[in-house]
């Protein structure tokens, strides 16, 4: 008995679902991380409070009660009728961004004050100077880790698989269930699954690190 | 580079501006604040019954219990995960290949695989009756290798004059490591191992998938044998009480990890540091689990 060929349509859709969930978790993460940063740095104090309250927040909340958040927060309040995969989604990204902010932040620190003192002496505003100067090279900084960070969120995808969303740990469940499986084969594929997916994100961000490297 | 550097000291006009800026987000920040609040409220979930099983000593006795599971959950897996992490980077700076070999590649299959997976597996093919075990040997597999990588940076962050002098004076390589090496690497990598036990921490809460009593666990049973008032289940209390207390653990310990970071630094005193200005916190703030 082959646990793969047995089962490849439900391997590959574990597959596909923590490929999915994966990309869409870190696309949120991105953009809220980014956007979080920007808030961190601003002139605006009400603007840096909120910034520093999400980060502190999320960082320091296990990772499954934010999806009990998710999960029970939104029925809550009134928001029925939500897919658990996109709840997964916004418990992954909301999570992930506060990471991906700090190391954003770190990158900002790196970038030498006198590259944001010229942009301010040609008269560049503070978004011009943020956006145009300071995050696209802060940038080269930051790819590592957000890199690291994007592995531990694929890693993480596994976690949904406690509140009905399909991916690779489901499949694990599933099968485990089955007593006809030797469970350590199951283990070894479900590894070569996430061993393929975080070798495609680390290859992704060393290409990305090689093209800002060439710029540089 | 400081914040400030990004925009100019606000002038008298940059000062209305930033403060009419600051009013429309704090209204707009409140605003959906209030909407949460009111949606929670119209869909019952301030009943003051909901909130008073809080008020019972068994509660209080449960909450503890499953606090208490949680840390001694944690303290083993602290203890092991530290262990297996000098283990570890011993052998993967160990001047035999073999050796180097076993430990990058035990170091690298555990940093690859999702935690939870490997607490199913452990739990599923070992530990059925005893969840603990699963989940500590789990935590201690996955934290022990990220705490090996953070032992290893810091002993090759050590300049090496440093060994190279205590050879010199005739020590062997395992007092080089043990007298010389690992208390300056430990010193400079402290903040660092501080904020991946945080991880290892909040990772305790997998227990809950593998239906392991800590306090996450006890926190949903608790919600759910809790009678529902007027058809809401007590979810929304319990998020809040047992998120806070997760919250104050965590920030506990990131604050130790902070003071020590800041005392390190401090008592360094203008030596060159052991490490690149920023590394730490990276390392740090990459720790989001596994």
């Amino acid at each position: 008995m082959n646990v793969l060929s047995d089962n490849f349509a439900m391997f590959r859709e574990g597959f596909l679902g923590t490929v999915e969930l994966t990309a869409l978790s870190a696309l949120l993460a991105l953009v809220l991380g980014t956007l979080i940063a920007a808030f961190r740095v601003s002139p605006v104090p009400a603007l840096r409070v909120f910034g520093t309250a999400w980060v502190t927040l999320l960082r320091n909340t296990p990772l499954v009660l934010l999806f009990l958040v998710v999960t029970l927060g939104l029925p809550a309040l009134g928001l029925k009728g939500w897919d658990s995969f996109w709840l997964a989604v916004m418990a992954l990204g909301c999570y992930t961004s506060a990471f991906v902010c700090e190391a954003i932040r770190s990158g900002i620190n790196t970038v030498p004050v006198g590259q944001a003192e010229a942009a301010r002496s040609i008269g560049m505003t503070f978004s011009q100077t943020l956006g145009q100067i300071v995050l696209p090279q802060a940038a080269r900084t930051a790819i590592p880790p957000i890199g690291s960070l994007m592995i531990a969120l694929a890693k993480n995808t596994a976690i949904a698989s406690g509140f009905n969303v399909t991916e690779l740990g489901s499949v694990q469940k599933t099968l485990n269930a089955d007593a006809g499986y030797n469970i350590y084969v199951i283990f070894a594929w479900i590894a070569v699954c996430y061993i393929i997916i975080t070798f495609a994100i680390s290859g992704l961000f060393r290409l990305l690190e090689n093209r800002l490297a060439v710029a540089r | 580079m400081s914040a400030s550097v990004l925009y100019d000291v606000p002038g008298p006009k940059a000062k209305v501006r930033n403060r009419i800026y600051g009013g429309l987000s704090t209204v707009v920040l409140l605003g959906l604040l209030a909407f949460i609040g009111y949606k929670l409220d119209a869909t019952g979930q301030f009943q003051a019954e909901l909130w008073d099983d809080y008020e019972y000593s068994n509660t209080h006795e449960r909450i503890l219990d499953g606090l208490l599971t949680t840390l001694k959950t944690f303290a083993i897996a602290a203890v092991l995960s530290v262990a297996l992490g000098a283990v570890l980077a011993a052998a993967r700076l160990s001047d035999h290949r073999p050796v180097r070999w076993l430990a990058t590649t035990v170091v690298e299959f555990f940093r690859a695989m999702p935690l939870l997976i490997m607490i199913f597996l452990l739990f599923a093919a070992v530990f059925t009756s005893e969840p603990m075990w699963a989940l500590v040997i789990g935590l201690t597999l996955y934290n022990g290798s990220v705490q090996a990588e953070i032992f290893r940076s810091g002993i090759n962050a050590v300049p090496k004059g440093q060994s190279e002098a205590a050879y010199a004076l005739g020590l062997r390589k395992t007092q080089v490591m043990t007298s010389v090496l690992i208390p300056q690497a430990v010193r400079s990598m402290l903040p660092s191992i501080i904020s991946q036990l945080v991880v290892t921490l909040k990772d305790t809460s997998l227990g809950f998938i593998i239906l392991y009593e800590e306090l996450l666990f006890v926190g949903r049973a608790f919600a759910q044998q809790t009678e529902p008032v007027n058809g809401v289940y007590a979810f929304i209390p319990m998020v809040i009480v047992f998120g806070s207390i997760y919250i104050l653990l965590c920030l506990a310990l990131s604050s130790l990890a902070t003071w020590v970071e800041r005392r390190t630094k401090r008592s360094r005193k203008g030596a060159p540091p052991a490490m690149p200005k920023n590394s730490a916190a990276l390392v740090a703030d990459a720790g989001q689990g596994g």
